[in-house]
Formats: structure tokens, sequence, C-alpha cells
């Protein structure tokens, strides 16, 4: 198990690397000047050569290259040019907000995709069946943001029970875990959990009825197991591929929910990569892709690691 | 005595998109300690009266009727604590692929302690103790270390072999085989017949044993039953059906056989096909295929002839071979 991690851990490396590259190069690439945002209109040829000196735009790429990884190992992923604050600070400040929301619609939505994809898969080709699917289309093809807005007029436009704006009181930035600040997670986990619902029960559905209408199960009643057990021997079964899918769900949950972050003001990585898009913010889009990148390659390695840990068919291939 | 299995006019209709009347006015009778091989081409329903016995079936899917009594017990009533205790407990069943009646997950030593535990109430390091045995039983390599391998890590034969100490764990007073070699290579082949025999002997059960294989059903039955269409159509001691059989659909697989010995052919020897069975027969389903037939074998179902104690022919025409000799 522990060899299987290592091996897993440094075939992760070169993808980090990778990764690294792209988010530098993305931003060499990117057309116009990322100073000409945050300078003065009038300012003079020394002034300019000052400001891209001391932001090390004048070195040669590779060497920029070079200082930036050297900085990202010590933590320093350099200075927002919009706000002048370090990058690292608002970068995992704003994921730590898309982390909370991500995990709290990851708690809403995976128990009930399971149990409903579970249900469904039980009750193949009845009623109930098409019910689930029926609702877990629904779900992954409303647009969330649409479904979020509904969410606002009804709670808390026209009922008033639940806020729609910011993660805190008064647009506070600092998470408590009191109601007060969870009340203003609820309606953006709630819509951000439609869509790996719908996922989620698919998935469960088709694993669970395809593991059901295999030989072996038929073996485990004839030797006299109740349907309990049995249900357990078919969850087990099922555990690796759900976890997978759930593992890759929980990385879309913390980078795709722009839109919705956008919606309820979510202080969040979504939230602050608009911003950095558009105001031309360099540094900081840089550190917000990175660290979202290495999050998923973080999440596939864990991912991997537990899959190989329940399913012992994983470690051979 | 009490018979160890009785089956008495078991029909079995799978209702469905396509209703197939897979078992049709089944009858048979299985005393404690005997062999049984049930012979019978593809479809013929071999498979579907193993379940049957275990109350496989999806019961929303299955009309049932008949009577089944296992040591006088009625099973067609059984449900709930009753069920699963014969299940495993009394009568145990090992499948044709291993590689599929196997839980991929978990490990051998696992899935055998687990049923030991349901049906003898067995704490799990005693239960695990008893897979031991079996494993050394049914004459595993290394059965220790075995015990921690999951299914894909073993050879096809060994396999057989953990299902086979799995389905004896709890000493069933019968076993039903389905097939159990058919997915085997011909050596292994042997080896598994081998120890099915060697163990039967050791624990006294009665055996049904299903293969479409003349020569595997002489080699480890005292008695053959004979199925075609869901029906029973010959049935007797394993001298008696090979040496003198009475149907012409056994005389066919017999001649097929061993006229083609040299070459292990199977049953499909006789040309035609089975009946599709969509609706239960009401005459001879072999008349089409039956160099015999006779007009009056389309109109009615053949009659049953007993030429002897637990001997019966389901022909027509049987008495007149009889009388002919
Ligand atoms: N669950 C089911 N639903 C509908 N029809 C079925 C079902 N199971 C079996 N049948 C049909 O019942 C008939 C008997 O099938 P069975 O599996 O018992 O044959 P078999 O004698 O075991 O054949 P084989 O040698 O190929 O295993 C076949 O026509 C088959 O298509
Ligand atoms: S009853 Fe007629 S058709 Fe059927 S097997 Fe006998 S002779 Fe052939
Ligand atoms: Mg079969």
């Amino acid at each position: 198990m522990l060899s299987y991690f290592l091996r897993r851990l440094i075939l992760v490396l070169p993808v980090a690397f990778g990764v690294s590259v792209v988010c530098f190069a993305l931003v060499q690439i990117a057309p116009g000047d990322p100073l000409t945002a945050i300078m003065p209109v009038d300012a003079t040829a020394e002034q300019q050569a000052a400001m891209r000196a001391a932001y090390g735009l004048d070195k040669p790429v590779p060497v920029q290259y070079l200082i930036w990884i050297g900085n990202l190992l010590q933590g320093e992923m350099g200075r927002s040019i919009a706000s002048g604050r370090p990058v690292a600070d608002e970068v995992f400040g704003a994921v730590g907000n898309s982390l909370l929301l991500a995990a709290a619609a990851a708690v809403i939505a995976f128990p009930i995709g399971t149990f409903l994809g579970f249900l469904a898969g039980y009750y193949r080709d009845t009623l109930l069946d098409r019910a689930v699917t029926a609702l877990s289309i629904t779900g992954v093809s409303v647009p969330n943001y649409w479904l979020g807005i509904v969410l606002v007029i009804i709670f808390s436009v026209n009922l008033g029970w639940l806020p729609s704006m910011g993660a805190g009181p008064g647009g506070s930035q600092d998470w408590h875990w009191d109601w007060a600040h969870m009340r203003h997670l609820v309606l953006p986990a709630v819509t951000l959990a439609v869509v790996p619902i719908g996922i989620v029960a698919r998935t469960v559905r088709a694993l669970a009825g395809d593991i059901l209408s295999m030989d072996f199960v038929t073996a485990l009643y004839a030797k006299g197991l109740s349907r309990g057990d049995v249900l357990r021997h078919v969850a087990r079964n099922a555990a690796a591929t759900a976890l997978s899918v759930m593992g890759l769900q929980l990385g879309y949950l913390l980078g795709g929910s722009i839109l919705i972050e956008t919606v309820f003001n979510w202080p969040g990585s979504g939230f602050l990569l608009s911003n950095a898009i558009f105001q031309r913010d360099l540094p900081l889009l840089q550190g917000t892709i990175l660290v979202l990148a290495m999050f998923f390659v973080g999440m596939n390695l864990i991912v991997d690691v537990a899959q190989a840990a329940i399913d012992p068919r994983v470690k051979r291939s | 005595m009490t018979p160890l299995l009785q089956i008495d006019n078991l029909d079995v209709r799978f209702k469905g998109a396509r209703t197939v009347h897979a078992i049709n006015d089944l009858s048979l009778t299985l005393m404690p300690g005997e062999t049984l091989a049930l012979l019978g081409e593809s479809g013929s329903g071999k498979s579907v009266t193993l379940k049957t016995l275990l109350r496989l079936l999806k019961e929303k899917r299955t009309d049932l009727s008949g009577d089944i009594r296992f040591d006088g017990t009625d099973i067609m009533t059984l449900s709930g604590r009753a069920l699963r205790s014969y299940r495993g407990g009394d009568v145990s069943m090992v499948f044709q692929d291993p590689g599929l009646a196997l839980d991929p997950v978990y490990t051998v030593g696992q899935q055998i302690a687990e049923t030991v535990m349901r049906h003898k109430g067995l704490s799990r390091e005693n239960a695990m103790d008893v897979a031991l045995d079996m494993l050394q039983r049914v004459r595993i390599p290394s059965p220790k270390r075995r015990l921690a391998n999951y299914p894909h890590e073993l050879s096809g034969g060994m396999r057989q072999r953990v299902m086979i100490a799995l389905a004896l764990a709890c000493r069933p007073r019968l076993l039903l085989a389905d097939e159990p070699t058919t997915a085997l290579d011909a050596t292994v082949q042997i080896q598994i017949l081998l120890l099915l025999r060697e163990l039967q002997r050791e624990f006294g059960m009665g055996v049904i044993f299903v293969t479409h294989d003349i020569g595997v059903a002489v080699e480890i039955s005292e008695r053959i039953a004979v199925m075609y269409a869901g029906q029973i159509v010959e049935e007797g001691t394993t001298h008696e059906v090979i040496r003198n059989p009475r149907h012409p659909y056994t005389q066919g697989l017999l001649a097929a056989n061993l006229h083609d010995v040299a070459r292990g052919a199977r049953l499909d020897a006789i040309p035609g096909a089975p009946p599709s069975l969509e609706v239960r027969p009401d005459s001879c389903s072999f008349a089409p295929r039956c160099p015999m037939a006779l007009p009056a074998c389309r109109q009615a179902l053949p009659p049953v002839l007993t030429p002897g104690p637990r001997r019966r022919v389901a022909c027509l025409r049987a008495g007149e071979t009889l009388a002919a000799e």
C-alpha cells in the first residue's frame, strides 16, 4: 500500500511541473501589458521601467519562471497588482471559502445522490427508477445559476428566510461556525449540489444495477445471506468507482462554481478568478489557477490511493 | 425412508417481454447420499431447475407451481430465516463459472468464513479456521496463504476448488453442481471431478450434477435423468440408461456421443433445435426431431412408461421397443 502511494506520488511530480509551466506560460502569452492597468496614463518611460523591474518583468522569461518557482516553494506567490496584497493570502483565503462551499455542497449531494442511485438501481425499470432518472437528468441539465436566482427569489426575496449575498453578516470575510454565517451557506450550497446529485445518482444507479445482475449476487443469496448482507457486498463492489466519481465532482465543485459564486457574491476562488481576469491582475490569476490545478492533482492522487485501498483489483493495473 | 428431495409436478414459467415455459411438469426423487446426473442440451432447463430448488428465481418475474420437499419440508413456502438457513446450510450450489460466482472484492477466506458464521454462528476467528480446513480438504496448495487471496489472484481450477470448499463448508446434505467443470481445461476438469466424487463419499451427501457431457455423467453418477424442453424424458440408474436407453432422444444422444467420443463432441449432434417453449407443450416436444415420430405423437403428451422401479420413459413408443426385446 505504502509503495503504491509513493509510486503514485512520484508520478504526480511531472504533472505538477507541467501544470506550473502551463500556468506560467498562460500569463506570458496573454495579450496586453499587465502594468498598463495600474500605471498612471501619463507615466514616463523611466517610471515604467522602474515598475517593470520591481515586478521582475524585465528579465528573460526562463529566469522569470525560475524566480517564480523559487518563490512559490517558499510560499511566496508575489503581490496582487490590483490590491498590492500578497497573492498567497488572497488565494488561500478565497480557496478556503470555495472549499467550504464545495464541501457543503458535497455533504448534501453525495449521500442524497448515492441513496437515490442505489434505490433506482435496486428497483431498476420500476416507476421509482424512472422517477429518479428523470430527476437526475433534470438536475444535470438545469443551468444552476438560473436555479440559484430562482432560489434567491423564493427564499430571500419572497420568504425572507435566508440571505442571498456574501459569506457572512455585513459582508464579513472571516468565517465562523455559527448560524449567522452558516445560513449564508445554505442557498449557494444547495444550488451547487444539484448537478452532483444528478451525476452521483446516475453513476450509482448504473453501478448498482450492473452489480446486482452479476452471477456472484445469485451465489451470495444461494449461500444463505440476507438481503442486507448482499447489499453490503454490492456497496463494497461499487465503492471504488463511486468514490472516484465523487472525487472528480469535488474537484469540479471547487473550480466550477464561478457562476454560483458570482450570483451569491461568495468570496471564493471563482469570484477571485473573475476579478483577476477583469483587472488583468496576472500574479493573482496565476496564483489562483495554480492553486486550483494543484488541488485537482492532489484530489486525483487521493482518489487513486483510496480506490486502491478499497478495491483489490486496482493495484494490478 | 424419506427421500432427501422430492419434486412433484413442478412448473416454472418466466413472464415478461417473452413468456418462457422453462419447466413443465417435472417430477424427480433423490434419496439421501445419491448422486444424480441431470443431462440435457443447452436451454433444456437444467439451471432453472437448480435455481428453483434454492428458490433463487425472481418472484416477480416467474410463476412457480408444484411441490418441492427437502427431507419432508415444503420448500415452496419457505421464507425469511428458514429459507436462509436452508440455502447454503442444507443445500448448497457450485456454479458453472467460478470466475463469476465469487465476489471479486472479498478474500477467499472472508467469503468462506462469512457463510460459516451465518450458518453455524461461529466467531470470525473460528470461521476462518473452518475455511482453512476446507481449503485443505479441497487440496489447494499453501492453503493458509490462499485464505488472504482475492479470486482474481487464483487460477480457474483453484477458484472452482474454492467454490467447492465454500459450498461444503457447512456440510450440506445436498449439493447442486451446475456444470462445475465446463469452464475449465480438460486436465483440470478431471481433477475437479475426482475431488467432487471423493468429497461426496466422505461427506455422504446427495448430489445433483448438471452436465451436457455423457462421459462426465457416467463417471460421477449412480443415476441419470435426461431433460428435454423442461421435462424429464428418461430416468434410471446410470447403468440402465447407458446400456438400454428407451427414449429416442437419449438414444440419439448416446449414438452421437459414442460415435464422437474421440473428438470430445457435445450433445448437440442431433439434427434440429429444441422448441422455443413460448407455449406450454401439449404434445411430445421431441417430435419435430424424432426419427420414430408417429402422427399420434403430435396430438397428445406421451404417456410415461415405468418399466421398473424408479425407471421411467416419457415416450409413446417406448413400450414397443420394450416389447420387441
Ligand atoms: N431469468 C430468465 N428469464 C427468462 N427466461 C429464462 C430465464 N432463465 C432461463 N430462461 C430460459 O429458460 C430456458 C432454460 O434455461 P436454463 O438456463 O435452465 O438452460 P440450461 O439447461 O441450464 O442450459 P445450459 O446448458 O445452456 O446452461 C431457456 O430457454 C432460457 O432462455
Ligand atoms: S413420443 Fe413420439 S415423437 Fe416423442 S420421442 Fe416418443 S416416438 Fe418420438
Ligand atoms: Mg445452465
